[in-house]
């Protein structure tokens, strides 16, 4: 359980998760694309933090929500709340 | 008082995706009323519903767009659309302030309800998928359409049961009248084939096994349909100026609550109803020229509305044409009004009067001429339409040529 998930294959799956959700074209969207770019608003945004809670098991908290503007800053998001998660199993492990 | 124009319609439901489609279908007596995509599992008692099988979402909506959008509020926008371009309406400047959308809806976005609760209570999963709220809301057809056409004037649903789109429609017809508007678009949607939605009326035992046969001493209840009607209304004023075709004109619109019983219906709502439908349009009785009855093939309505049309008819009512097109298009609940404004005032436009069918014979107690399942030519002028609801609620409109 100690592999994290390279940024780039987050990345890639953090993506496929904003093209799904969106119905835009994978190729439209790249890690420096921000939200306003790819005319996601908030509505949408509560859509993808929806998708991506789902497939991380992740729990993303409001305040986090706030800083995700892009698509950077949101892949580092996910990979903070997952070493987050994965400490706390390790945690428990112990 | 300002005259009140009708300059567009809009109409989708079981008979087709716009008024031609459909008035064809209604104007030959054709019933939209068949077997249920789903029946059920287990079957529900009723096998048969008016479905709008030929609305296809994604020829209307881009998938984005459906994200946001429940059926009844796609049925009411595309049913707009119609209405819109009909009338030829563009909503600029001061018009867009001066322009209201009412629409009607019993039941809202059902769809999404039920799968939150199949979430929530049947996976035990309480992540209830984020749009619902959007999409259920009532009022989710009225915004769309008003966002679609930018329209920033009065924009609201009216929701009481099977009288929602007759109340709707008045609304706005009085507004036009009173000068507050000068536009509305306006009229009712409605979506009802959701399993939680036909478990609750199939535990109502009002719903025909069959087909609906309004008026015949053989009905055994109604059929549940789904569909949109919108009607542009408009200061005539206004809609003469710009030089286009008046479809029709509203002139009077009457209500009464029973204050009887939630659910069975007395003749003294009906009848209050379409008297003060009639005082607000300033006609005898004896000028209405064709009844499009509210009609349910329910026991107790026909029998009740038939009765309360003689008290207010007297012997005219021998001589009236009394006609439920829910025989063909189904009880579409919240979009019910508004769908046979349509059907009456292309009724009083084309003069022909759309007929009763799946019709066997008479009852007796409803002892009126139905247009037994032929249409029928007949020079018309006047022509009032009825809507009683579930909690007693009473709402008649009258349509001049």
């Amino acid at each position: 359980m100690s592999e994290q998930p390279a940024t780039a294959d987050l990345g890639t799956r953090v993506i496929e998760i904003i093209a799904k959700t969106q119905r835009i074209p994978l190729d439209s969207i790249s890690l420096d694309s921000t939200f306003e770019q790819l005319k996601i608003d908030s509505l949408d945004g509560i859509n993808i933090v929806f998708a991506l809670e789902n497939e991380f098991g992740i729990n993303i908290p409001d305040e986090g929500v706030q800083s995700m503007r892009s698509i950077g800053e949101t892949v580092e998001g996910v990979r903070k709340l997952l070493e987050l998660k994965t400490a706390e199993s390790e945690d428990r492990a112990v | 008082m300002n005259r009140v124009a009708v300059t567009g319609l809009g109409l989708v439901c079981a008979l087709g995706n716009s008024v031609a489609e459909c008035w064809e279908k209604l104007a030959a007596g054709v019933c939209g009323i068949r077997p249920l995509s789903d029946p059920g599992s287990p079957p529900y008692k009723f096998v048969r519903g008016a479905q709008a099988t030929a609305f296809e979402p994604l020829d209307y909506f881009s998938e984005k767009d459906l994200l946001l959008l429940e059926r009844f509020a796609q049925l009411a926008a595309v049913a707009a659309r119609e209405a819109v371009a009909q009338s030829g309406l563009t909503f600029s400047g001061d018009l867009a302030d001066r322009s209201a959308v009412i629409t009607g809806s019993s039941i809202g976005g059902q769809f999404s309800e039920e799968d939150g609760y199949i979430r929530l209570y049947r996976e035990k999963n309480p992540r209830i998928a984020p749009l619902t709220i959007p999409r259920t809301m009532s009022n989710a057809g009225a915004s769309r359409i008003s966002l679609e056409f930018g329209i920033h004037g009065p924009v609201y649903t009216v929701s009481t049961a099977c009288s929602s789109s007759n109340h709707a429609l008045g609304q706005a017809f009085s507004m036009v009248r009173g000068g507050q508007i000068m536009a509305a678009v306006a009229g009712g949607s409605e979506a009802v084939f959701a399993e939680g939605l036909l478990r609750a009326w199939e535990a109502m035992r009002v719903v025909s096994p069959d087909v609906c046969r309004p008026f015949s001493v053989d009905r055994r209840g109604l059929s549940l349909g789904e569909g949109a009607g919108m009607l542009v209304l408009e200061n005539w004023d206004h809609a003469q100026a710009r030089g286009i075709p008046i479809l029709g004109e509203i002139v009077g619109f009457g209500m009464s609550s029973d204050a009887h019983h939630i659910t069975q219906p007395c003749i003294d709502g009906p009848a209050k109803s379409m008297q003060w439908a009639l005082r607000d349009a300033g006609l005898a009785p004896e000028r209405i020229d064709y009844i499009n009855a509210h009609g349910t093939g329910t026991q107790a309505n026909d029998l009740i509305e038939s009765q309360a049309i003689r008290l207010i008819f007297g012997e005219h009512a021998d001589r009236l044409p009394v006609s439920s097109t829910k025989s063909m298009h189904g009880h579409t609940l919240g979009a019910a009004g508004a769908i046979e404004a349509i059907a009456t005032l292309l009724a009083l436009r084309h003069g022909i009067i759309p007929p009763t069918a799946n019709f066997t014979s008479l009852d007796p107690a409803c002892a009126l001429d139905v247009v037994p399942n032929q249409s029928r030519s007949a020079a018309l002028q006047f022509a009032l339409s009825n809507t009683f609801a579930f909690g007693g609620l009473n709402a008649s409109l009258v349509f001049q040529r």
